[in-house]
């Protein structure tokens, strides 16, 4: 397929020619499938869009052609922008709209009425359109879809769902193409196999390799924390000598702290903004805007901005704390310099001493072009349920035709008839050993086809879509004026700790705590006050096999010249307290801190296993009477605390009961609890909590660890407990990690006694996240909790 | 449990959130909420798990073998809406009929259940037994027992159901297995008890403490 000679004559007026990679999409238009796997800044977008734009160009096509799905709502309204360009310049007869949950309602109903040729939109707002009975109507005509940065959708459920929804659109338009867009893939087949069967990597010209390395300072970074606040003077020099700078932080709290203390220390007043996604819309939009205006020099930022809208004047990334992960690194510093065949700068900030050593094995591991990412599992059953429920509210349909088009789908090509009928049975029935539900099913069969019970109850299932749970928030606010400036949300749980006076931080300001009122925080500015807490425990990632395995080696290496001084002299000094943890051992170190026991495991598992082993050494301990209290869980080790020294820490570890246990020790614990709760919201069993329904009446609704525990109790093989399981034990619990860990240590564990916190136990005392054991210790402090309140105010 | 006394009255809150009074062999529970899944599934939400009626059963079974109550009030909310009470499952009716049979049973109206049901035992809309009032939302006139809140408060990082008692009432946790709570900071229960008011935990144990009336800090270690 040629290039319309219109789009042509305008290239050719701009100057601009066609990447080879660009090219090879044109001649390959007519294929099935494809994934296009090319370096940021490589024009790869509009590589997938160029056959759409050859085949409208003749004004013959009714109604949609393509649709594009990105995973962010900000990139559509981007995409828009730059594609309309050529297509105006050429005077191409082709209509561009996006969709997202920012579309009005007019133009929502006006766009399902009068689809556009090219539609951008999001997974979520393609699974709304898919819900409607018009689906049929409005993707009739749909030849083309293309999926970007599908790499990241891959990582979720978010692209199980939109694999499945691609399915549902070739049974509507067969003979549908698909194109996958990527700049970052460890494994380009399996990132094919999932876009579906019979898909073809087109592999472009990757550019040359990064300038990377570690940022140099003077002082050395602290033996804890992950603020990096040291190195603040030299990353500020740096934004200096750079255009713009983006520096990313792994969790918003490190950001917000970073951002206040980076402003401390901004004599010049160098614009310098913050972006993550905890930040209210509008603040968001400002910093974005400012951005594309060129009036901002550094942004700091989180994963909020991983993906999305090119700025073409970045010229440094600076990524602060660990990278966890070389892919996601390898992505941030795609995010530099997007001009093509022009290397990307960055620098890598570790916080701490640890984090120099995992500094340099991602460093080891980028020049070895050695990128990592888990496999993902088989598509989930929660995500399937949710499909089902979305399809009967569309139209009743047929249970083996939708098993055949299900099982098109990449992750769900494996799917068995029994799971399918499994899943198929718990949206109609519930699925429960008792039979509660025959009368008021939600689906029943009608002329052989499954369908609705209740038509009504298609909208509460449509405000029900869609596969991301956020975290229960509450919006803050600055008080007085009308209503108050928002400035963005915290956790739910975070609030609950908070008392009136309390300051913390958010959006870069300290703000006290005044109060709550109809589920807003209020808040008034302190500014100059040191915040007491910061805000949130964000996204943590697990650190790599890749990036662990690479940091062992570097400890066992000896020989650390090529680390800084400082972190030399500090692994010498474990050596000298301690000693340092080893491939095929596991060191364990325990000390007495403050009125508190404490054991710590070197597993170096990655923080999901690590987690997992405190779950499980913890419920040991409870068993043992040993009262434990909680545990933390980092990349590298699990620190335990309780009331009573563990004698015997191997008798923790031992393997063959540990498997046998896991279903009943893993049972009753938080995470399982946390991971059901997302289980049943993507599955329909328990509604999103609306902002607006938590206003009234709290009483009316209850916790689901309630339900959790109930289905434990009297239906223990239900679907929804199978489907919490098996997402545990790959996700949150990684129980194949900690096993392979197990079994690489055999019995060689070694126990080192300490009187006090090792060099490399210290930094976990400052970690988020701590996990409360509930047991015996807990009720005894409870009792002595109360005891003391009670005494506090003269009752006993 | 916990035992104090309210205008010469002995009782005991229950760590299982039932209140005792032994002197009248007389087991007090509120807010039930019976055959809540069933009103969900009706209504077209999600199909929760139906076991909640059964487990609130076994508890209640629990309580009543344990203290060997004679009489029993139930605070009202007892169904999650009058059609709960008449779609109760027949093993579950069964074994209802079962703990009924042999005891003085009432029946308090409470606002998801107004109006009679057909199960047995007197349905009121308060009772009084010596000093005390039975009811289902607290009133001026005291002294009453009375449920209808689900007072809820954090202990040492954990939330727990809790009783609510001064010199004038008592109010009750719910007893039902699907309910949720309000905490006991919550201005409208910070209103109506008196400044010395105690709550007593549900749980492992009814531990007594001062009525927090402060947000209290949300996760503890």
């Amino acid at each position: 397929m040629d290039l319309p000679l219109a789009l042509q004559d305008w290239f050719d007026a701009q100057g601009w020619g066609l990447h080879p990679h660009q090219r090879a999409m044109l001649v390959r238009a007519g294929d099935a499938s494809t994934l296009l796997v090319a370096p940021t800044g490589g024009g790869k977008t509009l590589a997938g869009f160029l056959p759409s734009l050859a085949e409208l160009a003749d004004g013959r096509h009714q109604g949609l052609h393509t649709l594009y799905i990105s995973p962010l709502k900000a990139l559509t309204a981007d995409i828009r922008r730059n594609l309309r360009r050529p297509v105006e310049g050429a005077g191409l007869p082709i209509r561009i709209e996006d969709r997202t949950g920012d579309t009005t309602y007019t133009q929502r109903r006006r766009q399902r009425a009068d689809p556009p040729h090219i539609l951008l939109t999001t997974p979520e707002s393609l699974a709304l359109l898919l819900c409607y009975e018009d689906a049929p109507r409005i993707f009739a005509g749909l030849r083309r879809v293309i999926v970007d940065e599908i790499h990241a959708l891959a990582e979720s459920k978010r692209g199980d769902q939109l694999m499945l929804q691609l399915a549902r659109l070739a049974a509507l338009s067969p003979g549908l193409r698909r194109v996958g867009l990527s700049a970052t893939v460890e494994d380009p087949p399996a990132l094919a196999a999932f876009l579906g069967a019979g898909t073809q990597v087109l592999q472009a010209d990757p550019g040359p390799d990064p300038d990377i390395a570690m940022l140099v300072t003077e002082a050395p970074p602290p033996w804890a924390g992950n603020g990096a606040h040291y190195a603040i003077p030299a990353i500020l020099e740096q934004v200096k000598r750079h255009k713009t700078t983006l520096i990313f932080h792994n969790t918003r709290a490190q950001a917000e702290i970073f951002f206040h203390r980076l402003w401390l220390l901004n004599t010049e007043d160098l614009p310098i903004g913050i972006h993550h996604g905890s930040l209210s819309r509008e603040q968001r939009d400002r910093v974005e805007a400012a951005m594309v205006e060129g009036r901002l020099r550094a942004i700091v930022c989180t994963g909020s901005l991983d993906l999305g809208i090119d700025w073409g004047d970045v010229d440094l990334v600076i990524q602060v704390g660990a990278p966890k992960n070389v892919k996601r690194l390898v992505q941030r510093i795609g995010r530099a310099n997007h001009r093509y065949n022009a290397p990307s700068k960055a620098l890598l900030v570790p916080a701490n001493r640890f984090e120099v050593v995992e500094c340099q094995a991602a460093l080891q591991a980028v020049a070895a072009h050695q990128l990592d990412g888990e496999p993902r599992g088989p598509g989930p059953l929660d995500v399937l349920c949710q499909h089902i429920l979305a399809t009967a509210c569309a139209a009743p349909f047929d249970a083996n035709a939708l098993y055949a088009e299900v099982i098109t789908a990449g992750p769900y090509a494996g799917l068995s008839r029994a799971d399918f009928d499994l899943c198929l049975d718990f949206v109609a029935t519930g699925g429960y050993a008792l039979r509660a539900y025959d009368k008021w099913q939600r689906l029943m069969i009608r002329d052989a086809k499954w369908s609705l019970r209740d038509p009504r109850a298609a909208v509460v299932i449509r405000q029900n879509l869609g596969t991301i749970i956020d975290t229960e928030t509450l919006k803050v606010r600055l008080k007085g004026r009308l209503g108050g400036t928002p400035l963005g949300e915290i956790e739910e749980a975070f609030a609950s700790t908070l008392t009136p006076g309390d300051t913390f931080l958010i959006g870069g300001q300290v703000v006290r705590y005044d109060g709550l009122r109809e589920m807003t925080v209020e808040v008034t500015r302190q500014p100059g006050r040191d915040p007491k807490v910061a805000v949130f425990s964000g996204t943590k990632f697990a650190t790599s096999t890749q990036l662990s395995e690479r940091i062992l080696q570097i400890f066992q290496h000896g020989d650390w010249s090529d680390l800084p001084r400082h972190t030399a002299d500090w692994l010498t000094m474990q050596t000298e307290v301690s000693r340092l943890p080893a491939p095929g051992r596991l060191l364990v170190e325990s000390f007495g801190y403050e009125a508190r026991q404490y054991l710590v495991l070197y597993g170096f598992a990655g923080r999901n296993a690590q987690q997992t082993l405190g779950l499980l050494a913890t419920k040991r301990m409870e068993d043992q009477g040993l009262h434990p209290l909680g545990f933390v869980a980092t990349d590298y080790a699990t620190m335990i605390w309780g009331l009573d020294a563990v004698p015997d820490p191997a008798a923790l570890l031992d393997r063959a009961t540990l498997r046998a246990d896991l279903e009943g020790w893993l049972g009753g614990n938080a995470v399982m609890k946390r991971t059901f709760r997302n289980v049943a919201i993507i599955a329909g069993l328990i509604e999103r909590s609306h902002q607006g329904r938590r206003k009234s009446g709290r009483q009316a609704t209850f916790s689901s660890a309630i339900l959790y525990d109930t289905l434990r109790k009297y239906d223990a093989g239900h679907l929804m407990l199978a489907i919490t399981r098996a997402e545990a034990m790959r996700g949150l619990v990684d129980f194949s990690r900690l096993e392979a860990m197990l079994e690489r240590i055999g019995d060689r564990i070694d126990h080192v006694r300490l009187n006090r916190p090792s060099p490399l136990a210290a930094p976990l005392f400052l970690e988020m996240g701590r996990v409360p054991v509930e047991g015996a210790g807990r009720e005894r402090l409870a009792e002595d909790a109360a005891a003391q309140l009670m005494r506090d105010a003269g009752l006993i | 449990m916990y035992r104090f006394t309210l205008a010469s009255a002995d009782l005991s809150a229950l760590p299982s959130g039932a209140l005792h009074w032994p002197d009248q062999r007389l087991l007090v529970v509120s807010d039930l909420h019976f055959g809540k899944s069933e009103r969900l599934a009706r209504r077209g939400g999600g199909l929760l798990p139906p076991f909640e009626t059964r487990d609130t059963l076994q508890r209640l079974d629990d309580d009543l073998e344990a203290s060997g109550a004679r009489r029993v009030i139930c605070l009202g909310d007892s169904f999650d809406d009058l059609h709960a009470a008449e779609a109760m499952d027949a093993a579950d009716q069964l074994w209802l009929t079962r703990l009924m049979a042999g005891r003085d049973w009432t029946w308090i109206e409470g606002n998801h259940d107004a109006g009679p049901f057909a199960l047995g035992g007197s349905h009121r809309a308060t009772c009084q037994i010596g000093p005390l009032a039975f009811r289902h939302v607290a009133t001026a006139e005291t002294p009453e027992i009375s449920g209808h809140y689900h007072p809820k408060l954090r202990l040492a990082g954990q939330a727990r159901r809790c009783f609510l008692l001064d010199a004038a009432r008592v109010i009750l946790p719910a007893y039902g297995s699907y309910t949720g709570g309000l905490w006991s900071h919550d201005p409208i229960l910070a209103g109506l008890m008196q400044p010395n008011a105690l709550a007593v935990t549900t749980g492992k144990a009814a531990l007594p403490l001062p009525m927090p009336r402060e947000r209290a800090a949300g996760r503890g270690t």
